[in-house]
Order: structure tokens, then sequence, then C-alpha cells
């Protein structure tokens, strides 16, 4: 085992395996999920600095941080949802940690998403990747590639007057996908793991529905899924460990074979 | 017959910018009710409860029976400018830097003779317009006026001195998503001023009058996220020393108090939006504006908040929003105080609750967002420094005055 581990630190010393960073940076300018004003809000980040080798520290420089659990690029617990609040160890100071790290398959679905801001993952999409890639495997993550992160962020955010309109998967995909095909979690590259008119749909929101329903997992925000193979690929996602936390922002990284 | 004021030209990199000096500061605390009269453009003067007889200057006993009932009443802001002097070499550093400089004694039509700073078009034996002003230094001087409008008579070179006018100086307006940011840069382009930066947090959200606020021309809309210290401080960074007035618009209206709300998030995006968001912002661009208090036509001259009245006595149904506005008064004091020495004014325009969507429930009266910005243009042209938009705003000030527990009784309904 401990040979196998070593092997593994030599092949990224390497670079037989390249470390992918799946993670925007988190500022004060990324944009954040908008709730309808009456409803509580994600703090934004924000970064204060304590001091800068100045008079209010003359050797350190260090910051004081605020931020909701769900800005950033950021991952969601089960008990983020209703459907997954009474579930065991759905927070993410208590859910395995052995589940912070597993493969990923990677649909790439950037074309369609071009075409249409309000693109939605079907089941029939998802059986056509299979086709070319194999089935996707137990315990793990299915990401959604639509290149939605390379846009401006108002683009990204894309808010119009009915709402946001932003790709993410079906009601039907998402159900499937949970359970009948046992994934750990799923991951978009757009401000929710659902669509931005998700809300319409019945049940409304059914990435987070099905998925921590579930026990399993979101993450959202990603970048560089352009740089994933189809399959291969393995997440490393381990959230703060934030007493009954629903999510936190964290560093989200692939490790990939060189081939 | 004053000439144009000319659009300033750029500033010689090579020149040392002139420091702000203070016109002498002292006064009796009996004057400062001249004070209170010129910060919300008033006149006033003692007049004798017993006898009748006004008086000036401010003093503890009547000159004509020596009655102690001296208090400070609306007075007619008629006289005669009776004599001028024009000084050309002062002793005081302040007015020599801008010498010559015209005084002279007015026979107010009230009785008393007073000594006023000059507009250049009053001549001795005409009639004046009397009105007090705060000066450089924040203190109450009066100023005599020509009792008819002449040419550019705003351009006069001792009236700007009393004023923040917009006149060709640079402005920027923090937050351009209110209705009230937007109707404050147009007011302040119609007023003449150069520029217009408009703040504008979360770029990434759209927003009502966006177009017309882009294609507006004199206005260049920058990003300023209040609550974000790093934001006003990069933003300073740019234009920091080209903002010789800085109107905070920014706003964050909720209901509620404390007993009906859980949690305390909405509490803390009041805070972070109207607090901290007026710290932030006093810190990045305070210390510029204070530099260049003295910085030619187009010196730093005012900072305005927008305030609502309700700072002043809290209104338990906007009761969290009403402990912001507070704190944002309170802090409004201090760099009021700390601008002093520069001669920028702090200027606070308190509204009652504005026609705007955060209100809708309330009955009227309620302020337009246009009635905001007239009175900040208004409050920068006459050199105010505290105005009361609105009739609700003018009523809690008044009862606030008559009593303040009654109206602390009334207000928690």
């Amino acid at each position: 085992m401990s040979n196998t581990l070593l092997d593994f630190a030599a092949a990224i010393g390497s670079g037989a395996v390249r470390v992918v960073d799946l993670t925007f940076t988190l500022s004060p300018d990324f944009p954040v999920i908008v709730l309808p004003p009456e409803f509580g809000q994600a703090a934004p980040v924000r970064i204060q600095q304590i001091s800068r080798y100045d008079d209010a520290g003359p050797a350190w420089y260090w910051n004081n941080l605020t931020f909701g659990e769900h800005t950033g690029t950021h991952f969601d617990a089960p008990i983020h949802w209703y459907t997954g609040k009474d579930l065991p160890n759905n927070s993410v100071d208590t859910l395995p940690v052995r589940d912070m790290i597993a493969p990923a398959c990677v649909i790439d679905c950037s074309a369609q998403a071009a075409q249409d801001p309000d693109f939605l993952l079907t089941i029939p999409i998802v059986e056509a990747w299979e086709k070319q890639h194999g089935r996707i495997p137990e315990r793990n993550w299915v990401l959604l590639r639509t290149d939605w992160s390379k846009r401006g962020w108002r683009d990204y955010a894309n808010l119009k007057d009915d709402g946001a309109h932003t790709p993410g998967p079906d009601v039907a995909v998402m159900r499937w996908l949970v359970k009948e095909r046992g994934v750990i979690g799923f991951g978009t590259e757009t401000i929710g793991t659902d669509a931005g008119q998700a809300g319409h749909l019945d049940p409304p929101y059914p990435a987070h529905h099905f998925l921590h329903g579930g026990g399993r997992y979101g993450l959202q925000c990603l970048c560089n899924l352009d740089q994933l193979p189809p399959t291969g690929a393995v997440i490393v996602a381990a959230p703060l460990k934030i007493e009954h936390g629903s999510g936190s922002p964290l560093r989200v990284l692939a490790l990939v074979p060189n081939s | 017959m004053i000439e144009p004021l000319k659009r300033p030209r750029r500033k010689n990199p090579l020149l040392r910018t002139r420091l702000p000096t203070s016109p002498p500061r002292a006064r009796s605390r009996a004057s400062h009710g001249f004070t209170l009269a010129a910060a919300e453009g008033r006149f006033m003067l003692q007049r004798c409860g017993a006898c009748g007889t006004f008086a000036y200057p401010a003093r503890d006993a009547c000159p004509s029976c020596l009655s102690a009932d001296l208090a400070f009443v609306d007075a007619s802001r008629k006289g005669t400018l009776l004599s001028e002097t024009t000084m050309r070499i002062p002793a005081d550093v302040h007015f020599r830097e801008r010498a010559p400089w015209r005084a002279g004694l007015v026979a107010l039509e009230c009785g008393p003779t007073m000594v006023a700073h000059l507009h250049a078009d009053c001549q001795e034996g005409q009639p004046v317009t009397m009105s007090l002003q705060l000066d450089k230094s924040g203190q109450a001087i009066a100023f005599a006026h020509p009792e008819r409008e002449t040419p550019n008579m705003t351009d006069d070179k001792q009236w700007r001195e009393m004023t923040a006018d917009p006149k060709f100086r640079r402005v920027l307006v923090t937050n351009g998503r209110s209705a009230v940011g937007q109707e404050m840069v147009s007011a302040l382009k119609a007023a003449g001023a150069s520029i217009v930066f408009v703040g504008l947090a979360e770029p990434w959200k759209p927003f009502h009058g966006e177009e017309a606020l882009r294609a507006l021309e004199g206005v260049q809309i920058v990003p300023l996220d209040v609550g974000d210290e790093k934001s006003c401080t990069d933003l300073a960074a740019d234009i920091g020393g080209k903002v010789d007035i800085l109107v905070n618009t920014s706003e964050h209206i909720r209901a509620g108090g404390l007993l009906d709300r859980r949690g305390t998030s909405t509490v803390r995006d009041e805070i972070d939006q109207s607090y901290l968001g007026f710290v932030h912002l006093a810190q990045a661009f305070g210390p510029a504006m204070r530099f260049r208090g003295a910085d030619g036509v187009n010196s730093a001259a005012a900072w305005v908040n927008i305030l609502s009245v309700y700072a002043l006595a809290n209104w338990p149904a906007f009761g969290a929003y009403s402990a912001s506005q507070a704190a944002c008064l309170s802090m409004s004091h201090c760099l009021r105080a700390e601008l002093r020495p520069s001669g920028v004014k702090v200027v606070n325009v308190f509204t009652g609750p504005l026609d705007t969507e955060w209100f809708q429930t309330v009955p009227p009266p309620k302020v337009a967002p246009r009635a905001v910005a007239s009175a900040v243009v208004s409050a920068l042209k006459r050199g105010l420094e505290d105005v009361f938009v609105g009739d609700v705003a003018e009523d809690i000030r008044q009862r606030l005055a008559a009593n303040p527990k009654a109206l602390e009784r009334e207000l928690g309904g």
C-alpha cells in the first residue's frame, strides 16, 4: 500500500499525474447566488486587512475573512436541503472523509450550453456518453462541463428579469444519477448545481432535491473542467470542517493521468 | 459685474498643491446660535424677549434692557451696505492668500449693524440681502448679497469660498443602482459638474435605468462596492485625487426591528452597507479630500451623506435600519470634525421615507428621489450642513426638539 502511495507521490513529482485546480479565486467580486430580497442572503466574501507590515503589525501580513458557506467554488452537504436534513453525517464536519476523494466522469455539454443558456442535461445525453465511455461507476462524481466558467461575470450570472438563465440537470437525470448510478455527487461550473430556471421544475431544484435527499454532494462554481478527461480523473474536494456546516468554499483539485 | 468662472485647466504637476488654511475659528458659545442657523440656511439673530430689541454680535444680555432672555429667532434678511473695505494685504494667512477680500458694515432693517463678507456686486449705499454661512473653518459668518440677481452671481470668488458648488467640480456618486443615485447623477450634471463618477457594485447584476445611465455624457461608471474595504481603496487609488464632492447614495433599507427578526444576518447587511460602507469610503477618500481642500477652483469641497431622519429617533417599524442610520449620523460628526481643518464640508441630508420600493407599504407623504437630489444640489450651492427634505423629516425634527420622549412614544406606536 505504502509503495502505491509513494509511487503516486512520485508521479505527481514527475508530472505523470497532473494536478488541475478546479477552483475560482475566493474574491469579493465573484458573483454569489441571488435570492429574492425578502429572504436571507449569502454574505459576500469580505477580506479585511488586519495588518500588512505596518503599524498594526510591523512584521506580518494577515486578513480577517467573512463569507457565506455557499460563496465562491463551494461544496454542498446533504443538510443544505430539506430532503437531507435528517440523514446521518449530513454536514461538512461529520461527512465521511473518504468521500472527499473520488473519481469523476466529465460530460461535455459545452456545445449545447453555448447554444442555449437554459440547456438541461437529460438521461439520453448521459446514456449517449456512457455508450462512448462506459457506464458511470458507483461513487463517482459526475461533472457537467458547460464552459460557463469562461464567461464574463455578467454573462456568467446571466440574470434577466425572470431570473438566472444558466444550464443544469433536468429532474429525471438527477433522480436517475442518484438512484440508478449511485453517484457520489454532481458538479457544475455555474453558480448552483441546478439550472438557473430550476425553480420552475417539478420538484424544484432537482439537483439539490435528489442529491441531498440521497446523502450525496454538490460542487459548483468549478472551472478548468475542459482540462479533464471524460473518465480517469480523481477529485479531491475537502470542505472546511465547519460545525454543523451546510457547505463551504474549498479548493477543488483534480488528479489527471498524463497520457 | 462678475467674470464667469472658467473651467479649470489640468493641474501643473510640477507645482506644489497648496495646503488648506482656516480663517479664525474662535467663537463664543452664544454665537454658535449663528452656526446653527447657518448650517440650515436660516438667518437668525438674538432678540430680547423682554423689550424686542435685536442684538448683534451675540451676547448674554440685552444691550437695551439687560434682560438675559436673548433667544435666536428668524430675522429679516434685508439691510443696506453702509461701508465697504477691501483688504489687500491681510495679516491672516487664510485671507492673505485670498486677497483682495471685501468686507463691510451692513445696517440691518431690524436694527443692528453687522460685519459681513461681501459679494462682489454689493455696492455702498445699496440694499443687500443677508445670509449666514459656514466659512472654511466651519464657523458662521455673515454674507451680504446684492438685492437682485446679477450676472454670473454664483461665480463670485468670495461666495464660492462659502459653498461647495458642483460647477466644474468632479463628483463621486457612490451607488448608481438606486433611484436616488440616478436622480443625483442627473441633478449634478445639470448643476455643471465636470464629471460624475458613479459607483456600481456587483456589475454582473442588471438594474433599472442602466442604459440611460451609461448613455449620459460626462458620467463615468466605476466599480465600487462600499461594503468591501478593498473595493473602496482600489477606487480611491484610481480617482481619489479627483473627487471634489462625494455623495454617498448607498442604501440598504429593510423593514423590521429586533424581536420579529430571526438571527442577525439582515442587521449585519444593514451595518455592512450603511455604517461600514461609510467608514470604508471615509478611510479611502477622506485623506485625499482633506489634503485637497484648497486645490484651486475644483478643490475638494464637500462630503454628502443621505440619511434617514430616523437616525435622530428610532422608528421601530424600521428599527434596525434606524439604528444603522444613527451610527452613520454619529460618525458623520466625527468626519466633519476631522475634515474641518481642510474646509471640506460634511453635509447631512435627512429624508423621511422615500417613494421607493422598500417603503411600498408606508403611506404618503413620501419623498421623491428627485427631491432628494435637488435638495443635495441646493445644499451644495448654498453651503448648508444640515438639510431636512420633505414633510416627514421636518415634522420629526420639530417633534424631537419639542419633546423627545413624546416622539419616542409616538414612533413606537
